[in-house]
């Protein structure tokens, strides 16, 4: 039973990491015909830092991607507090349902009613008046704030009051104990979610594509383009690079704080 | 911040700060796309018309109309289009849950300095591109790629067999990429379950499959509850799987909606897409809720 189950397991594994090896591998590729191998090579990394367009995209989407990350950081930690510690307050079922929608709401729709509100607010009150780098990043919160939350959500949910508690007996004004005592105990979940924020402020295509506006591509919008047009291996290159530095990020956050990497979902 | 100590201006901020955001940047938005999906389309910008106009008289003229849902319901493409989507969905969330909860519950059995390993494997490919790894399939499916040269090299064929572009191309980036989403509820459930039961039903003579079947299975309900919500909501409207790895006619209704908007530029239809896509999903939606706020209530 046991020798079949982790065998399956160990399938099931190699299921989820043979692309991303495959990808690796590819890029180191010499040959610009992407799956014929023709020797070790790092020409298309060179390609890659040579590519405006990309470099720019890339600028763009490291932005977007910062500014989302703290953002949505700030109000998923507020979304979380208030699911986790106010259990009555008048449509709070409302507050429930807004913060798990966007979990599972199909991207075609978020990136359409957002656009449309966008265009709306143009008309009402004269703003956005151009829509690029801002509604980019309104528009990633959105989607972003509730994954932050609940993350930071399943860290509240265990966490033990009563040294919040025996800070305020002891006469701590609220926000000196949630500054010395509840942030430093949740600060965990908030790295995580700040760093799951950031990588899917960086890979979103489908919601960017409906808010951005002439001019203002981000990554994923270049690289979907060029990947519509055939296979790249600047793309190879540029998979790496970013597997590289999520690895090394993921794995230094987990050294940093043992508990840091929390599961994004439930 | 605590509960019961704070100012109500404190609690007010809370509350209020992600509830004023989710409310303009969420709600709204989805008041605007079924007004949108009411009007008509027209050569302007924006290319939608107004719900009424008035005249000079004073006289309102009402202009908001169902035609594009009668012309969603008429065309035979629409229907096919969401029923390929629902379909292809439904199949995907099976599959990943088969694959899954092997997987799920061979984490929560490990032991510990296995099972965090494990968990941090599922979830880091979820923390890189799922743009760059789909695209990765593209290049593995493809006709000289290196799967038809294993297969080829295994002798199972002879020569490239056509894989990517198809469907079968469709259900695999499906249920790899969703995979880590399906895998972490049932983890989370099943890692909390009380062996002791499990042990109480096998010392009275259960066989582990019954074991298994009226004891483990039961009690992960809200795993496979939330795990498959994860999976087939945000893949009936999926556009990037069918677009790099489908072929030019596979036809979801994610890619249609697309399409409406970005190359026919017809808002209305696009937004009326969305509403009934929505009208689709709302019944698995309120599903994955309850039993997403059910959990958080522990």
């Amino acid at each position: 039973m046991n020798v079949r189950l982790y065998t399956f397991v160990s399938f099931a594994f190699a299921f989820l990491y043979l692309p991303i090896v495959a990808l690796v591998a590819y890029s180191f590729n010499a040959s610009p015909r992407v799956t014929v191998w023709q020797g070790f090579s790092t020409q298309w990394y060179a390609a890659l830092l040579d590519d405006r367009e990309i470099m720019q995209a890339a600028l763009l989407s490291l932005k977007v991607a910062t500014m989302n990350a703290t953002f949505s950081t700030i109000l998923g930690t507020l979304a979380a507090f208030t699911l986790v510690r106010h259990s009555r307050f008048r449509g709070r079922t409302l507050f429930t349902g807004l913060v798990a929608a966007p979990l599972v709401m199909p991207e075609v729709i978020t990136g359409l009613s957002l656009l449309l509100l966008f265009v709306a607010s143009e008309s009402w009150f004269g703003w956005p008046k151009e829509r690029g780098i801002t509604t980019i990043t309104i528009a990633h919160i959105t989607f972003s704030l509730a994954f932050v939350a609940v993350l930071v959500q399943s860290r509240l949910a265990t966490f033990d009051r009563s040294l919040e508690e025996a800070a305020l007996d002891l006469g701590a004004p609220p926000w000196k104990v949630y500054f010395v005592i509840t942030l430093p105990l949740i600060a965990p979940a908030l790295v995580s979610g700040w760093l799951l924020a950031f990588t899917m402020s960086l890979d979103d295509l489908v919601i960017s594509s409906f808010v951005s506006g002439p001019g203002s591509n981000t990554l994923p919008m270049v690289v979907f383009s060029m990947v519509r047009k055939g296979l790249s291996p600047e793309i190879n290159a540029l998979a790496t690079l970013f597997i590289g530095v999520i690895g090394v990020g993921i794995v230094a956050s987990v050294l940093l704080a043992r508990r840091g990497l929390s599961v994004p979902t439930r | 911040m605590a509960d019961g100590h704070d100012s109500g201006l404190g609690r007010l901020f809370v509350i209020g700060t992600p509830y004023l955001w989710l409310g303009i940047f969420f709600l709204v938005p989805f008041i605007l796309v079924l007004k949108i999906s009411l009007s008509e389309s027209i050569l302007a910008q924006p290319p939608y018309g107004p719900l009424w106009e008035t005249d000079a008289n004073g006289h309102v003229e009402v202009k908001a109309s169902a035609d594009n849902f009668s012309y969603l319901v008429e065309d035979s493409f629409y229907k096919d289009a969401y029923f390929k989507a629902v379909k292809t969905a439904f199949y995907s969330t099976v599959i990943a849950l088969l694959i899954g909860y092997p997987m799920a519950y061979g984490i929560a059995r490990a032991k510990q300095p296995w099972r965090n390993t494990l968990l941090m494997l599922v979830v880091l490919p979820f923390w890189t591109s799922f743009l760059i790894r789909v695209y990765a399939w593209k290049v593995i499916l493809q006709g000289n790629g290196p799967l038809n040269g294993l297969l080829m090299w295994l002798g199972v064929v002879d020569e490239p067999v056509q894989i990517l572009y198809t469907d079968f191309a469709i259900y695999l980036g499906i249920v790899y990429s969703y995979l880590p989403f399906m895998v972490l509820p049932l983890y989370a459930a099943i890692e909390r379950l009380d062996l002791t039961l499990n042990e109480a039903a096998a010392d009275l003579g259960a066989p582990p499959w019954r074991v298994f079947v009226s004891i483990t299975l039961p009690l992960s309900l809200p795993g496979i509850v939330a795990g498959c919500g994860l999976v087939f909501i945000p893949a009936v409207g999926e556009f990037v799987i069918p677009e790099m790895l489908g072929g030019p006619n596979a036809a979801m209704i994610g890619r249609v909606l697309w399409n409406e908007f970005f190359a026919n530029r017809d808002w209305p239809i696009a937004s009326a897409v969305a509403v009934a896509m929505l009208v689709f999903l709302v019944v698995p939606i309120m599903l994955f809720q309850r039993f997403e706020a059910r959990a958080e209530g522990r």
